[in-house]
Parts: C-alpha cells; sequence; structure tokens
C-alpha cells in the first residue's frame, strides 16, 4: 500500500469517528447516542487543550494526558496528526483538492510556495498561551518574592554553573554573569512591582482557533441543527443557539479560503499545528531530499500540503506530513528518513525576537486589561447563569475552551453560547437562557459536566446535584434564583389566575408558594341584589359574560359589615347567577350593594429552596419578557453571589 | 547536505538525545501535574488563620462609668480609675485602635467616633510606651473619604498613630471556629495579625436593624465583602464577632447619643447629651450601660444576651467591679 493511501484512510477514520462523536453526543441510550461513547476523545487528543489548562491552572485534568502520546508522537515523528489525524485538517484538504483539481502546475506550484504570512500562527500560539499564563507567571514570582534565599540559591548556582561551563570552554563567563544577574534583578522588581496587583491574570482563550474544539463546536452547532430533518434525526425540536452566526462564519470562511490557498486555515492560523512545528523540531524522522536525482520538476511542490518547500529547502516546521512529495516524485529523491534533507532544512519557524516578544507579552497584557471591566468581580453579570457544577468564574474561564459539547448535549436546549453578556473573554462559553429550549434545566441531568473536557464544568454525580447521600450537608447545587416580575405576572399585575410557574416548580417542598387574595373585578357599573331564590342570584348591573364570570375563580360578596365568606359563582344563565350556596338570601334588601371578587394564589419564590433550575420561566405564560426569570443570585458554585445566610 | 555517514550519523545521535530529553520533559511535566479528579467544589482555607485573644486575664470585668462633658478628660479619669492604661499596654506593645468610621460625615454629627477621643486614646496608649498604634475601620462609605471627613484621619496622625486604610490585600478569609455565619469570609486580618492589643472605640448609637450600636456591633467593621447579607440575621452576626475578637478594652462613647436616624444620623435633632463614657473590659456590659442611655434594656437587645451565653461577658455590669467617676 502507498503511504498516501495510508494517510488517506487514516484522514477519512478520523473524519467518520469525528462526525460519529458529533452526532452520538444526543442524550440517550440507543446505540447512536451517548451511553459511553468517548465523544471529547479527539480533544483530549489534542495537547493545546492540555497545555492551555496546564498553563492556566497547573494541572492537567485526566483525559487530557493523551495529549502527551500526541506530543511525544510528535516529538519523535513531525507533525503527522495535521495529515493524519486532525478532522479539520482533512477536511480543508478535501476541499482544497476538489477546488484545486483542474489548475494548472505553474499555477499549484505558485499557490503551494511558502508566505511569510504563515509565520502568524506561531504568533497567534504564542498570544493565545500568554494569555493563559498569567497566573503561572504571578505563581513564579511570587515564590521568588516570597523566599529570598531560593532566589539567592538559584543566582549563585547559576553563576557556579556558568563558571564551571566557561572554565571548560575556555570561554569569558561575564556575558554569562551579567544575563543571570539582570535576569534576577528583573524578576525580583517585576515580583514586587506585581504583588498584590491585578497585573498578572490567565484566561484560556486557544479555543478560539484550536481546530479541534472548533470544528466540534461548528458542526455541533451550526451544521447538525440545520441537518437535522428525516434523514439524521437527532431533537425531537429544532435546536437553539443564539448568536452563532459568527461562529458559522468563521467557519465557512476557513472552508472557502482552500479555494485560494489549499489548508490555508493550518499554513496560516492553526495554532495547534504551530505547537506541533515548534515540537517536531528534532523529528527523528523526517521528509527531505536524498543525496542526489533530484530534476527540479517541482512534482513536490506542485501537491505539497503544508507548503513547505520540499523542491529546495524544505521548511520541516510548515510540513504536515500528508506525503504528497514521497508518492508524486518520479526519481524517487524524497523520503521519509532519519538524515536530514539532502537540499538543506530550515528547522524552526520562521520568527524574529521581537515578533516572538511582542506576541508573548501582548498575550499576558490583554487578560488584567479585559479584567479591568470587572466581570469576574464586582460588575459580574446576573444574567450569565453557568450549567450546574461550573466552577467559579475566573477558574471557570481559565478552563473553559468553548468546544460546545455542553450546548451540543444538553437535553433541553438551555445551554447556549455567550455573546459578550461574559466579558470579551467569556465569548462562546455556556450560558443557560430558560425563555428557550425544550424546558429549564432538568433536575436529574448531569450530562453537560461530564461531557466537559476540561472540567470547567465539573463531572458531578447526581447526589450531588441534588444534595443527596455524601453531599445532602451541603443541600443542591443551586443555579441561581427565579425572582417574580410582579409588573408583568398576570395574578400580581393583571387580576388573572395563572401560577403556572408555582405548579411546574420542580422541587420538594416547592420553591414557588402562592398566597390567596380576593381582588374586586373592574366593572362597568355597580353591581346591586335585587333577590335571592335559592342559590339563584338576581342582580342590577353591567352584563356578567358566563365564559368569562362563570369559570370557578370568580366570587360575589355582599358590601358592608358581612363577615361570611364570598361565595364561587357556578353558573351565569338567564335565571341569574348561581351561587355555591345561599347566603344573603335572608339578610340582604334590594339595592344592596354587591362585590364581584376573583380569586388569586399569587406567587413567591423561597430562596431557600429555589435552585435556579429556571423550569418557571421556561413554561411562565407571558411569552416575551417573562413574568418569572432566574438570575444567577444565590449560585452555588460563587459564594460571592449568596443571597441568604 | 552532507554525504558523509559519520557526520550524518553524529547529527542523528545529537539529535535523538535532544528529541529524547524533550519527550522525557514532556512526560515529566503531564505525569507531574496529572490530576485525575478535577477541581473540588468547595473551598474552605479560612481555617488556618487564628485571630489571638487580646485580653488580659487579670484585668477580666472591671468597667468604670465616667459622667461629664470632656471626652478627653473622661477618658482619661476613665482609665485612670482602673488603674492607668500602663495596666492595659505595656512599653513597646503594639496597639490596634478599631474606631467606627463608617460613614463620612462630619465629627458633630456624632455617626463615628469624635477626633478627640481618638487622639486622646492615641496618647495615652503613646505615653504608656505603645510602640506603635493604628487606628483601622472598613467603613461603610468611601474608605479615605470617611477618615478625612470624621477627622479621625488628622486626629490619629496628629496625635502619634498610623491610620490604615482598608486595602483589599489586608483581608484573609477566616472562619470562626463554632461560627456559623463567619465562614471563608473575608476578615480584616493583616493588621489584626500584626498587634498585640486591640481597643474597641464606638460611639452610642441607635440602629434600626439591630436596635443599637454600640461596642459589640463595632466589630461589623472588621468584616470584608458583601457583609450586608449578615443583617439577615443581625444578632447571630453580632454574637459571632464577639466570638471572633476578645479585645483588650473597649470605650462606648455616650457623651452624646444618636437617638434616632440611627446608625447615620444626619442632623442635630438626633444627638442628645448624655454625658457618659464607659471603659470596659468587658463589652457586654459596656453595651448593656449604653443601652440605657438609648432608652432601652440590655434585654431589648437580642444580640446582648446572645454575646453573654457565648461567654464574651456580662449585662449585669453591676456584678462587676464598677466605678463610677464624675468627671
Amino acid at each position: 500500500m502507498k503511504i498516501v493511501t495510508a494517510r488517506r484512510i487514516s484522514q477519512i477514520f478520523f473524519f467518520l469517528l469525528f462526525l460519529w462523536f458529533c452526532i452520538v453526543s444526543t442524550l440517550g441510550e440507543q446505540w447512536w447516542q451517548l451511553r459511553g461513547w468517548p465523544v471529547s476523545w479527539l480533544m483530549q487528543l489534542d495537547p493545546l487543550v492540555g497545555l492551555g489548562t496546564l498553563l492556566a491552572t497547573g494541572t492537567l485534568y485526566a483525559g487530557l494526558v493523551w495529549g502527551l502520546a500526541t506530543v511525544i508522537l510528535t516529538i519523535l515523528l513531525g507533525r503527522f496528526f495535521c495529515g493524519w489525524i486532525c478532522p479539520f485538517g482533512a477536511l480543508h484538504q478535501a476541499v482544497g483538492w476538489i477546488a484545486n483539481r483542474g489548475r494548472k502546475a505553474s499555477a499549484m506550484i505558485a499557490a503551494n510556495r511558502y508566505h511569510r504570512g504563515q509565520r502568524i500562527k506561531y504568533l497567534i500560539l504564542l498570544f493565545l498561551l500568554g494569555a493563559a499564563a498569567g497566573d503561572l507567571l504571578g505563581r513564579l514570582l511570587k515564590a521568588a518574592m516570597a523566599s529570598a534565599p531560593l532566589l539567592a540559591g538559584i543566582v549563585v548556582g547559576m553563576l557556579l554553573l556558568g563558571a564551571a561551563f566557561a572554565r571548560w570552554q575556555n570561554k569569558s563567563g561575564k556575558r554569562w554573569a551579567a544575563a543571570v544577574v539582570l535576569i534576577a534583578l528583573g524578576w525580583s522588581a517585576l515580583g514586587l512591582l506585581t504583588e498584590g496587583s491585578r497585573l498578572l491574570a490567565a484566561s484560556l482563550q486557544t479555543g478560539l482557533l484550536d481546530p479541534i474544539p472548533l470544528f466540534y463546536r461548528s458542526v455541533n452547532l451550526t451544521l447538525l441543527p440545520l441537518v437535522d430533518g428525516r434523514l439524521v434525526s437527532l431533537s425531537p425540536a429544532s435546536r437553539v443557539y443564539p448568536g452563532v452566526f459568527a461562529m458559522g462564519a468563521i467557519f465557512w470562511a476557513a472552508v472557502f479560503l482552500n479555494l485560494r490557498i489549499p489548508r490555508f486555515y493550518c499554513r496560516f492560523v492553526c495554532p495547534l499545528g504551530a505547537l506541533f512545528g515548534l515540537l517536531g523540531k528534532n523529528a527523528l524522522w523526517r521528509v527531505g531530499q536524498k543525496a542526489d536525482g533530484c530534476t527540479a520538476c517541482g512534482a513536490c511542490d506542485r501537491y505539497c500540503e503544508g507548503a513547505c518547500e520540499p523542491s529546495s529547502v524544505i521548511r520541516t516546521p510548515e510540513c504536515v506530513m500528508c506525503m504528497n512529495c514521497l508518492a508524486h516524485c518520479r526519481h524517487d529523491v524524497m523520503g521519509y528518513q532519519r538524515s536530514l534533507s539532502a537540499a538543506g532544512e530550515v528547522g524552526v519557524p520562521d520568527i524574529a525576537r521581537r515578533e516572538f516578544m511582542v506576541s508573548l507579552v501582548s498575550g499576558v497584557a490583554v487578560v488584567p486589561l479585559a479584567r479591568l471591566a470587572g466581570m469576574t468581580g464586582a460588575a459580574w453579570n446576573p444574567a450569565v447563569i453557568r450549567p450546574p457544577g461550573a466552577l467559579p468564574e475566573t477558574a471557570f474561564l481559565q478552563r473553559c475552551i468553548k468546544c460546545g459539547q455542553c450546548m451540543r448535549v444538553c437535553p433541553t436546549n438551555v445551554i447556549h453560547p455567550a455573546g459578550t453578556q461574559a466579558g470579551l473573554e467569556g465569548i462562546w462559553t455556556p450560558m443557560l437562557n430558560f425563555r428557550m429550549g425544550t424546558s429549564g434545566c432538568q433536575q436529574g441531568c448531569i450530562a453537560c459536566g461530564n461531557l466537559c473536557p476540561t472540567a470547567a464544568i465539573r463531572p458531578i454525580s447526581l447526589d450531588e446535584r441534588l444534595g443527596r447521600g455524601d453531599f445532602a450537608s451541603r443541600g443542591p447545587i443551586r443555579i441561581g434564583t427565579a425572582f417574580v416580575d410582579r409588573g408583568r405576572c398576570l395574578p400580581w399585575a393583571m387580576d388573572r389566575p395563572c401560577i403556572v410557574c408555582q405548579e411546574n416548580c420542580p422541587v420538594s417542598p416547592k420553591a414557588i408558594f402562592t398566597r390567596e387574595v380576593y381582588q374586586p373585578v373592574r366593572l362597568g357599573g355597580a353591581l346591586v341584589f335585587q333577590a335571592m331564590a335559592d342559590n339563584r342570584l338576581l342582580v342590577d348591573g353591567p352584563a356578567l359574560p358566563s365564559e368569562r364570570f362563570a369559570t370557578g375563580d370568580y366570587f360575589v360578596t355582599i358590601d358592608g359589615g358581612d363577615s361570611r365568606p364570598p361565595a364561587r359563582i357556578v353558573a351565569i344563565g338567564p335565571g341569574g347567577i348561581t351561587l355555591a350556596d345561599s347566603p344573603w338570601a335572608e339578610t340582604a334588601a334590594a339595592g344592596d350593594r354587591l362585590t364581584l371578587l376573583v380569586r388569586l394564589q399569587r406567587p413567591f419564590v423561597d430562596p431557600a429552596q429555589c435552585i435556579g433550575c429556571g423550569v418557571c420561566e421556561h413554561e411562565c405564560p407571558v411569552k416575551g419578557r417573562r413574568a418569572i426569570r432566574v438570575t444567577a443570585e444565590n449560585e452555588t458554585r460563587q459564594a460571592r453571589h449568596r443571597l441568604l445566610l | 547536505m552532507t554525504a558523509d555517514p559519520a557526520l550524518n550519523r553524529r547529527e542523528f545521535l545529537a539529535r535523538c538525545t535532544r528529541a529524547g530529553l524533550s519527550a522525557a520533559a514532556a512526560a515529566a511535566l503531564g505525569i507531574g501535574f496529572y490530576d485525575a479528579k478535577g477541581p473540588d467544589g468547595v473551598s474552605d482555607t479560612g481555617a488556618a488563620l487564628r485571630i489571638p485573644d487580646f485580653s488580659l486575664a487579670p484585668l477580666q470585668g472591671r468597667i468604670c462609668i465616667a459622667r461629664g462633658t470632656d471626652r478627653a478628660r473622661a477618658v482619661g479619669q476613665a482609665f485612670a480609675a482602673l488603674g492607668g492604661m500602663g495596666a492595659f499596654v505595656k512599653p513597646g506593645e503594639r496597639v490596634l485602635l478599631k474606631v467606627n468610621a463608617a460613614f463620612a460625615s462630619p465629627p458633630s454629627l456624632g455617626a463615628t467616633s469624635h477626633p478627640d477621643l481618638v487622639a486622646a486614646v492615641v496618647r495615652l496608649c503613646r505615653d504608656a510606651g505603645a510602640s506603635r498604634v493604628i487606628v483601622t475601620d472598613n467603613p461603610i462609605n468611601d474608605p479615605a473619604s470617611c477618615f478625612a471627613l470624621t477627622g479621625i484621619d488628622a486626629a490619629a496622625r496628629q496625635a502619634g498613630a498610623e491610620v490604615v486604610l482598608p486595602r483589599e490585600s489586608l483581608f484573609a478569609p477566616y472562619s470562626v471556629d463554632g461560627g456559623r455565619l463567619i465562614r471563608d469570609w473575608p476578615v480584616l486580618y493583616t493588621p489584626l495579625a500584626r498587634v498585640d492589643r486591640v481597643i474597641g472605640m464606638a460611639p452610642v448609637k441607635d440602629h434600626h436593624r439591630s436596635g443599637a450600636s454600640m461596642a459589640l456591633k463595632n466589630w461589623y467593621g472588621l468584616l470584608g465583602g458583601r457583609r450586608n447579607i449578615f443583617h439577615q440575621d443581625i444578632h447571630t452576626i453580632i454574637q459571632e464577632l464577639a466570638m471572633m475578637i476578645r479585645p483588650t478594652v473597649v470605650i462606648l462613647d455616650g457623651i452624646q447619643t444618636m437617638m434616632t436616624n440611627g446608625p447615620t444620623g444626619g442632623s442635630l435633632s438626633d444627638l442628645k447629651p448624655t454625658g457618659t463614657l464607659i471603659v470596659s473590659t468587658d463589652p457586654v456590659a459596656a453595651d448593656a450601660v449604653g443601652a440605657t442611655l438609648l432608652g432601652r434594656t440590655a434585654a431589648d437587645l437580642a444580640f446582648i444576651a446572645k454575646a453573654q451565653s457565648i461567654g464574651a461577658g456580662t449585662a449585669d455590669y453591676r456584678s462587676l467591679d464598677l466605678q463610677e467617676i464624675q468627671t
């Protein structure tokens, strides 16, 4: 079998596997539903997810250790992931191949020529890693501040090491000594400057451009909801994801750019490819030319996916190991071999030190700048309701890669990608919107946290969610609190019976309770007692339509002094009003005033019981802006948002 | 480029070494930081901190009620009656004076500790040999404005104290032993950790929620965060504050009493001359005396009984070593 055939099989396999994972991320027990499928496995294989969270949190969470396998293989073999595994890369390669089939050899050679712009992906990577590294940097600076002997020890150690090396090499150690002292001084100065300041903060933004989360999110949130129909039947109600237009636009832009330049995204944008390019510097085997036989025919360049220029000095960090050069070389000059390319290699990316520093430093600097808005502190947005099990906001922002798995799996479709509600950093992070979807956040569901690849939403158990068993002392997880808007609520503002919210409140005892009141009904004129026979009441006054007032919610009472409870209207007909009993048959006289009353149950929320599930908000019949709405007040995850003692 | 097989082999071996080292480093990092469980749902980081007991055993149960109109004279003579400031503050000790600087209002309105009294107590401490006197509070209005407009800042500094404004970095999450409300809650810890003695100083004021704001309620100013959540259970939080901090001595200023519109006041008509200043090692007893100035009794104020029940003092001040003096 030719190597490119093997590569194609591998790409198709992983692409189909990816699609399969997207499809089966549907809550259910059918074989084509979630069950135990490792649907986030490709995200775990993606070492940028692991590296990003490691930088931001100092931990490598469970399955993300798979990324270590990818890293080690890349160190030994080169960027095999891009050419053989990455489903997004496979898509680009396929689209580029289809779109460029008819183009002339010279045009393709030109399109596949290395472009200086390809270094941008390394700068993107550095920027994103810099943004994730603020906390780590802070901890390192703090360690140096906390222990002067440690710092002094390191400095002395480095100086001794330098002195020994200088003596061995017979060189002057002056430059080394100066550098060590300068760095130590700079480090201390930075430590002093940043201590107690807000100059350093970490935010994980790699997911914006990391191809695996990007592809998951694009397919799950912008493609599957479109094709969901008779053939691909995934959810009973059509899925809604507000604000995904930009998400889809970026995806399609990336796809269509292949028409001009094949694998445009991989070459120019992909931070994961950039990471692999850096890791593969010392790969034991590499694509390159053998000693002689090259006729400079250009066949290799024509089919090169990475624009790494295999015909001349090959740029190894750009090589995606598509192996097309091997397959198309008629002279068997190209090989995947242990020795360096006979025509020479450029082993490192084409970035200047200045660009390197600017990208890294601006990445570190951009997060504190965004944090000035205070949205992780005093200016937190109560409209941002995070899924049950979500970490406190700053820790959450250090883990969420915006992959959209939680939004995809949510059975009720209430988890949506945020716009700027959670700040710039929070774009496309999950927030709950109870106005849409098929219900609120289901009490018995813990799917989102168990799918989250980075534990930004912790994998909680049902016991923890409901506050049972070992978690009984903590109580259930609250994601917010419902508030009644008395200006919009039917029984509160409009004298209409309702309490759908109370009926649907799923906790026991119910968080929504009611208080009963009788309110006079607004009529066109006075209601005057005429006579009462049996339980038939004859009145003078405005017409009382039966369909409105004989519903069982309306009552009549007589004005002045009568302590008897209001009498319920049973029916209204030509013979008068039928009441449930006949309270005033003896006592009332013609001409007495009557009052028509409506019995209302007005809803109240007990914040000690409310878990913020939003079922009430979802069911509220005031469909536009709901008359009962949940905000993140009293959410368990953030102690500062506590409402009650 | 190099056709020489020996050179090639050498290059390859060097590359193998570098690749091996990078792979090993990656593996070490990955495995070293591996976290199978993920983050936990709860954090109680404040359990390790302890606020020391600032009270002095031999001086337990001493209280002096001084009558007069001049705060400096009253407090001086009251301390003299209790054995002098030297009994409370030893030479070289560091003293924290927790004033009430809650509002950015002038001293004439009586909503905050009076600058004359602050200055007098700082001088007493300095004369007793205190190496440092720190004046602090976490007020409700903007801290810098509060300390400036109440006159406390100028008075304290002129008398030789340092004024510490509450910065975020001075707070630490704290849990009171046996407490229910103060769990992992930001407390103005750093100044407390740096002193040997703590003196509480508060005016007697009407307080709509708790009934009265006096010596015990004054410790509320050591809390940070969104502490107004505790108003849902004001008497218990005052009780827990009494558990949290055992002061060396408290000074309750009832030379004037804010009878109405407390705790902010805002008008001279809210104030009544009551001519009383209490210095006590028992804060509960001090508040029991203060209650009478407001025309209330200790029994009217639930927090007094609650503080007494956890051993912070006694409401029956007459059972103590009581001195009443006219100044």
